[in-house]
């Protein structure tokens, strides 16, 4: 990939190029973590992050200052740092290596990123930028919006260059300063090269470097339309734009502003250019800075991973089987990882589960009313099934302040004298007691409880847009086989197994579906969970899986449930279906499932400084409740912030470790799966979805300005697909500086319980997902089931790995530990008190 | 019940005061100040409100404050009360008031907390000054305060581009609007003999006698508070920075650019009312200003595709309304139409993150392909003709280029090279001689005394140009903008003896402040060893002291209220004869273009992207 470019240009291979490296963020209502440098992801992790620093100008570490803090704190451990230094450049250089790393002072070079642009300002003291961002901002945000103007792009239907042109051809004024550029737009003589060759000028060698330069001055406009290009479908009201049509546009913008600056006689950018920049994808050299850097992540990842490795090693004893009182399915996700916790501390009789929470069933889903579908699965799967929500109205209450009559002449000077008082005592409420409002974003809206669901199919034959309506039987029980075996679910069944989707609730947040389910492409999981539970409650399929080898007893019933993870409130759905016997140990559950959530909603507190984590549980929860609804609170949660880990195994592994909500928890059982045929899955959607939860949060830490959205106070929302600085500012992907000021940038420790080889050969079968560990984008190490012994994945095999860590804390209540510290707190092992 | 309208004032004063003394790290107590003063002035005024009602709501007014005294001329700070006012702190009270507790925890661990709480403090106190003012002076400073928290508070983020970009730009409309102020007040002192009260407005008879020797000098007064007037409160032509004021965090741009801030050149109306109320072609001018703007600002309004920016224009065609309302002489409607315009947008900018969950959920459920819009109906041509205009805000950012800045501009480029030493060169013996001159006035031919004061002020106004316009050295620029003051006192000096204590009052905060700052630039320079002009380098990042003690300097030397320099401004003024209306627009022009130098300086050299952190910054675009 990274090679020098081409000495002939190719228009095709260009965007295609700029393409690959734009952010891929798409608009706000579909925002799905990914990792953020993806188009480097080709290279091993190390190589990757300092090119594209080198390339593109991104902060990809800490600063020395930084780690070196971490360091006199205790954090980054010393034992471990040698280990690294030693395992990196030998025993004998470990002094003079130590010395570089502690004291070292180093320079990093400018990026290669525009330089060539940056002429026009140095050479022909003209601020390019400030002549053109401004108006094509302007338009392009007109030309996409979905919803906030109220006089819409007159022309759209044509593409963007062309409802432009013809808004040139017939209007009386133009958007252009001065006749040239209007004309070449109007006469079609606009071919890219064409452009470049005025703006440029002859040398070919430079269009690439310069067409980079140009779209990177605005990375976030340039990757909205980029994905909206590539994924029309992302905006409800659809348009057509392409990367070629913004570029055109710009360079005649570019040629429009030197014509304005200049007159119509100035020379291209090759004239007086004393030398060549030094071409964009050129290798990167490694650095002394990038190794000592590296050296210092390394030893930062392994001071935390050391401890959590060795806590897993812990031999605990199985408990007798007892009879199990509820099982309850949850998403794999990090946020989840406590409420298990405190669910098996209230009900030592209950089993938990992880699985990605779209529970193995993917579809389009259409609320009642709704003009549009859902995607309800992970993002990369297109789905051929469609479930509807039938038999319930919906009524959506309004707010004037967000309709557009208030910004009328004359609606506005009747609301503003009316309904204008009524907001000042609205504000008013809404900061002496925060409440629900239409603004909000709630994770029990997406679907209503009472509805029906059109989940089984009756016609395989009827299709609605090329979706069949429901699953047929077969394909039901195809997909809970799949995911009952994948995490060892296939016997003993409690007499209820809760299949719990996840969902958030937030106000004035426009990254509202960030706090999402990923798996279920950033909606909350309530339909899944239903869905899952309907089928695995259907006799049908109970009959088909019999036959297969799983036998779910007649006693045992699926209960679907949604957790709002901000607000730490459960809902469960077709609790009426249930018999009397069920219905009475459903209770007895609730009961434990809402001490468990307030139990949990103490732990997260601790992290929030206007809650007081010693208060009392309702106290405390209501607390964070209301930071749900209040305009005020730019932190309803925490989201994914200090996610690390990621275990795939048994319960066993990590029951009896507080992991302080940062693991990724998928339960496997190799038992179950002698060869990997349900591992290699669980790995394939394991290693994107939190490997890219992973690496944003990463990069959005380390360079928050580049690669995150910046702080979210001052963000203005452009026209419903993006937020923006002020009204001309560049769009902002990547996460506000809200969501991960608390975040480690350590990598993803991926754990898996099996046998090395089968692990090695699971990973190895798509190379898709093989990329993500033997470049190092994910850390991975292999327990061995039979002696619990440990292998890091490197350089493509399993090595044996014994992790230096002090003795792990024991603590048989963390209650007094998590009301004492904001911070990140270390790996405790959780003994009950009865143990010695 | 006069004397307690100071308290509305020293409450402000005294927590502005208090919270810089509270360490940054102690965001609780910090909020605490800043809510127990609002809260203080809000619960004040309804005890106020209620006494003043049972009064049977009398004007008042306090004339008591004498800061500075001679002969012929004194300089008072006045105080005033009426159904303007108490409209004003209502809303301004309750406003803040709210947004103060919602910064507390909106702002929760965001660099500049502090410098959060100070900046929006100060300007609620020079909001009360303002509404509390009962005469141009006192009125004078509290719009300085006004304007240089207004520019704080848009540059909050300092270290990226187009927050200190806008911040300048809108100072330096302000700025024009401030030229107005001063105008008004030298011509309005010449005509009543004296530094005017509100109140003595109120008298018909006077304000007619006055008025009917000199009809063209109340056009002229009122045509320059217009300017205040529209330049404050976004109107035609200076619409556009309305909109680009919205670079802080929400809760600020809600009060400062969604209601308070903005609503202040519909108050300078009000108050001056009854000064105008019987020149009906001003009137007239306000009425269709106010008329054009509302339109215009509803078509662009309509175009916006970003939330803030719709409320932006939507609020100017309000306020353009309102502009109506108040020349048509119906202040009550005025009055509750400017309270329900500022609570309204206010509540609008800080719900303005959850329309994208609102309007996505509308539209999902209730999705119809196309509105169609009243411009349908229209021609193609003219459809598309008003649409792109109103996209490209009808020109009216390149208007104020094209006729206000680029021939600045033009002029500060024609004055060529120049450097530290050449301008020392020529400012020494030009100068010496100037004053030798002042000394033997018998040396000079008659008619000299007429052209020297110009003369000698178009040499600051060339200078001050220059400064403006400097691309490479920050210190130069410093010392002419310091100069600048020196030639202006000079050339009032020739048109009429007065007292050298005048000039030694004008000059004395400018020299000791101007010293300053040449310190603190020649430290910087020292310490980083490039600080020219070409470019911001954003130095607040890494010596935060510096910049402030800059800041102090800047405000020092533009004649900011923390130094006799602000008395000798308006003194000095008092000394230019109204028929001398080239040496007044002369010397309001140096003033002007000296703030904007100033501010220049201050924003290049400390505020902007840190030019040595290029991996700590934002792109330049975002």
């Amino acid at each position: 990939m990274i090679q020098s470019d081409s000495d002939v240009f190719n228009e095709q291979t260009i965007l295609h190029k700029l393409r690959h490296y734009l952010p891929a963020q798409a608009p706000l209502k579909d925002f799905i973590h990914h990792n953020t440098l993806h188009a480097f992801q080709a290279l091993p992790f190390d190589k990757a992050i300092f090119s594209a620093s080198a390339i593109l100008g991104y902060k990809v570490s800490l600063t020395l200052a930084e780690y070196r803090h971490q360091y006199a704190k205790g954090r980054i451990r010393d034992e471990v740092l040698n280990q690294i230094i030693i395992k990196k450049k030998g025993e004998a250089q470990l002094p003079e290596w130590k010395q570089k790393l502690l004291h070292g002072v180093y320079h990093r070079p400018m990026p290669r990123i525009g330089t060539l642009r940056a002429n026009w300002k140095k050479l022909h003291q003209v601020d390019l930028d400030s002549l053109v961002h401004p108006l094509l901002f302007r338009i392009l945000c007109s030309y996409l919006d979905q919803g906030i103007a109220i006089w819409n792009f007159p022309v759209w239907h044509k593409g963007f260059l062309a409802s432009i042109r013809e808004l040139e051809r017939t209007s009386l004024t133009s958007f252009f300063r001065s006749s040239r550029a209007k004309e070449l737009l109007l006469k079609g003589h606009c071919r890219i090269e064409q452009l470049l060759r005025i703006l440029v000028g002859f040398d070919r060698t430079l269009y690439a470097h310069y067409l980079f330069d140009q779209q990177f001055a605005h990375q976030g406009w340039s990757g909205m339309v980029a994905v909206v290009e590539e994924h029309p479908e992302t905006l409800l009201d659809k348009r057509k734009i392409s990367l070629h049509d913004l570029i055109v546009f710009e360079l005649l913008l570019e040629i429009d502003a030197l014509d304005f600056y200049f007159g119509p006689y100035w020379l291209p950018l090759e004239q007086g250019l004393h030398e060549k920049p030094e071409p964009l994808f050129a290798d990167v050299s490694v650095t002394e800075l990038d190794e000592v850097t590296m050296l210092w992540q390394e030893a930062f990842e392994w001071s935390y991973y050391n401890p959590v490795l060795a806590g897993i090693q812990v031999a605990v004893q199985d408990k007798p089987a007892r009879e199990k009182s509820f099982q309850a399915v949850f998403c794999i996700d990090d946020r989840e990882c406590s409420l298990r916790r405190y669910l098996e501390q209230t009900d030592g009789r209950c089993e938990t589960f992880g699985t990605p929470g779209f529970f193995g069933v993917e579809f389009y889903f259409q609320p009642d009313h709704g003009k549009f579908y859902d995607k309800l699965c992970p993002a990369p799967v297109t789905p051929k099934y469609l479930i509807k929500e039938v038999g319930i109205r919906r009524k959506h209450s309004r707010d004037t302040h967000f309709t557009q009559r208030t910004h009328s002449l004359l609606g506005g000077w009747l609301i503003s004298q009316t309904l204008g008082f009524w907001s000042a005592f609205k504000l008013f409420l809404n900061i002496i007691r925060p409440s629900i409002s239409p603004a909000t974003a709630t994770s029990f809206q997406h679907m209503h409880e009472h509805s029906r669901l059109t989940i089984e199919c009756r016609n395989p034959e009827y299709k609605e847009k090329g979706l069949q309506l429901g699953f047929t039987i077969e394909e039901m029980a195809e997909r809970v086989e799949a995911v009952l075996r994948s995490i060892g679910m296939v016997n003993d069944f409690a007499p209820l197994v809760y299949v719990v989707g996840h969902g958030a609730s937030s106000v004035n947040n426009p990254h509202y579906a960030a706090y999402d389910c990923g798996a279920c492409s950033g909606r909350a999981g309530s339909v899944n969970a239903r869905v899952f539970s309907f089928m695995a409650n259907h006799a049908g399929v109970r009959a088909l899986l019999e036959r297969r080898g799983i036998t779910i007893p007649h006693h045992t019933r699926f209960v679907g449930g949604l957790h709002d993870t901000t607000r730490d409130e459960i809902a469960f759905f077709d609790e009426d279906s249930l018999q009397a016997d069920h219905n009475l140990l459903h209770k007895q559950n609730k009961r434990v499932f809402l001490h468990a959530l307030d139990l949990n909603a103490k732990e997260r507190s601790r992290r929030f400084y206007s809650v007081d984590t010693t208060s009392s549980l309702t106290k405390i929860h209501n607390a964070i409740k209301l930071r749900s609804v209040s305009l005020f609170e730019p932190r309803p949660e925490l989201n994914h912030a200090t996610n690390a880990l990621c275990i795939i195994g048994r319960r066993q592994l990590t029951r009896h470790l507080f992991l302080d909500r940062r693991a990724f928890l998928n339960s496997f059982d190799y038992r179950v799966d002698p060869d990997g045929k349900y591992l290699f899955n669980i790995v394939k959607a394991a290693a994107p979805v939190c490997g890219g939860i992973n690496l944003e949060y990463f990069f959005s830490r380390t360079d928050n300005q580049k690669l995150g959205a910046g702080t979210k106070l001052p963000h203005n929302v452009m026209g419903l697909f993006g937020v923006a600085n002020g009204i001309d500012g560049d769009l902002r992907p990547g996460l506000p500086s809200q969501m991960i000021e608390i975040h480690e940038p350590v990598r993803l420790l991926m754990v898996i319980e099996h046998y090395p080889e089968v692990v090695l050969h699971t990973i190895q079968r798509s190379a898709e997902t093989y990329e993500w560990f033997v470049n190092q984008w994910i850390h991975l190490v292999v327990v061995h089931p039979d002696t619990r012994e440990l292998f890091v994945f490197q350089n493509g095999n399993f090595v044996l790995y014994k992790p230096q860590a002090p003795p792990i804390p024991r603590t048989t209540d963390v209650t007094k530990i998590i009301e004492q510290s904001h911070d990140d707190l270390p790996v405790y092992e959780l003994i009950s008190s009865e143990q010695p | 019940m006069t004397k307690i309208l100071v308290l509305f004032i020293l409450i402000p004063l005294a927590g502005f005061l208090v919270s810089l003394a509270v360490p940054a790290r102690k965001e609780g107590l910090m909020s605490q100040v800043a809510f127990g003063t609002v809260g203080l002035t809000l619960f004040g005024f309804q005890l106020f409100a209620l006494y003043w009602l049972v009064q049977g709501s009398p004007t008042l007014n306090l004339k008591e404050l004498v800061i500075y005294r001679t002969d012929g001329y004194e300089f008072l700070i006045d105080f005033y009360f009426d159904k303007v006012t108490a409209t004003y702190l209502f809303v301004g009270s309750i406003l803040t008031f709210l947004v103060t507790i919602y910064s507390r925890y909106y702002l929760h661990r965001e660099g500049g907390y502090k410098r959060f709480f100070n900046t929006i403090l100060f300007f609620y106190l020079g909001y009360n000054l303002v509404i509390f003012s009962g005469n141009f002076e006192t009125l004078f400073i509290g719009w300085e305060i006004l304007g240089i928290s207004s520019f704080l508070l848009i540059a909050f983020y300092r270290d990226r581009y187009l927050p200190v970009k806008n911040a300048v730009k809108v100072f330096s409309i302000y700025r024009v609007g401030d030229v107005g102020i001063l105008l008004a007040m030298w011509m309005s002192h010449h005509l009543f003999g004296e530094n005017i009260a509100f109140l003595k407005l109120n008298n018909y008879e006077l304000v007619h006698e006055h008025l009917q020797a000199h009809s063209w000098v109340g056009v002229f007064i009122s045509l320059m508070l217009l300017i205040a007037a529209a330049a404050k409160s976004a109107q035609l032509p200076f619409s556009t920075w309305l909109p680009r004021a919205m670079e802080g965090p929400t809760p600020s741009s809600a009060i400062f650019y969604g209601s308070l801030s903005v609503h202040m050149g519909v108050f300078l109306l009000l108050r001056t009312f009854p000064f105008w109320e019987h020149q009906l072609s001003i009137r007239m001018v306000i009425g269709l200003l106010g008329l054009i703007t509302s339109l215009v600002a509803t078509g662009i309004a309509r175009v916006q595709s970003s939330v803030k920016s719709q409320v932006a224009y939507s609020s100017i065609a309000q306020i353009g309304l309102i502009f109506v309302e108040i020349a048509a002489g119906w202040h009550y409607l005025a009055l509750i139409h400017f309270a329900g315009n500022a609570f309204l947008r206010t509540y609008q900018l800080l719900v303005s993150p959850s329309v994208v969950v609102y309007r996505i959920r509308e539209q999902f459920y209730h999705f119809v392909p196309r509105h169609h819009t009243v411009e349908d109906s229209l021609p193609k041509r003219m459809e598309y003709s008003i649409y792109m205009l109103s996209l490209k805000e009808w020109n009216l950012d390149s208007f104020m280029y094209h006729y206000l800045w680029n021939p600045v501009k033009w002029l500060g480029k024609k004055l060529g090279v120049l450097n530290t030493t050449k301008v020392l060169v020529f400012f020494i013996p030009v100068y010496a001689c100037g004053l030798y001159l002042l000394v033997n006035t018998q040396l000079l031919p008659l008619g000299a005394h007429r052209y020297l004061p110009v003369i000698f002020s178009v040499i600051g106004v060339m200078m001050v140009l220059k400064s403006f316009t400097e691309r490479i050295h920050a210190r130069m620029s410093w010392i002419l903008v310091v100069l600048n003051h020196f030639w202006v006192a000079l050339a009032v000096n020739f048109n009429e003896q007065f007292e050298v204590t005048h000039t030694l009052l004008y000059l004395s905060g400018v020299s000791v402040f101007g010293l300053v700052g040449y310190l603190a630039l020649h430290r910087l320079k020292y310490l980083e060893g490039s600080i020219d002009m070409d470019r911001f380098h954003g130095h607040s990042y890494k010596h935060p002291k510096i910049a402030l003690v800059f800041l102090l300097s800047c405000l020092g030397v533009s004649g900011f209220p923390i130094t006799p320099t602000f008395l000798g401004e308006d003194l000095i003024f008092s000394h230019i004869h109204e028929d001398q209306i080239a040496l007044a627009f002369l010397t309001s022009l140096s003033f002007i273009v000296d703030g904007l130098a100033i501010i220049r300086i201050y924003a290049r050299v400390f505020l902007g992207p840190h030019s040595r952190s290029v991996y700590e910054m934002a792109y330049r675009s975002s």
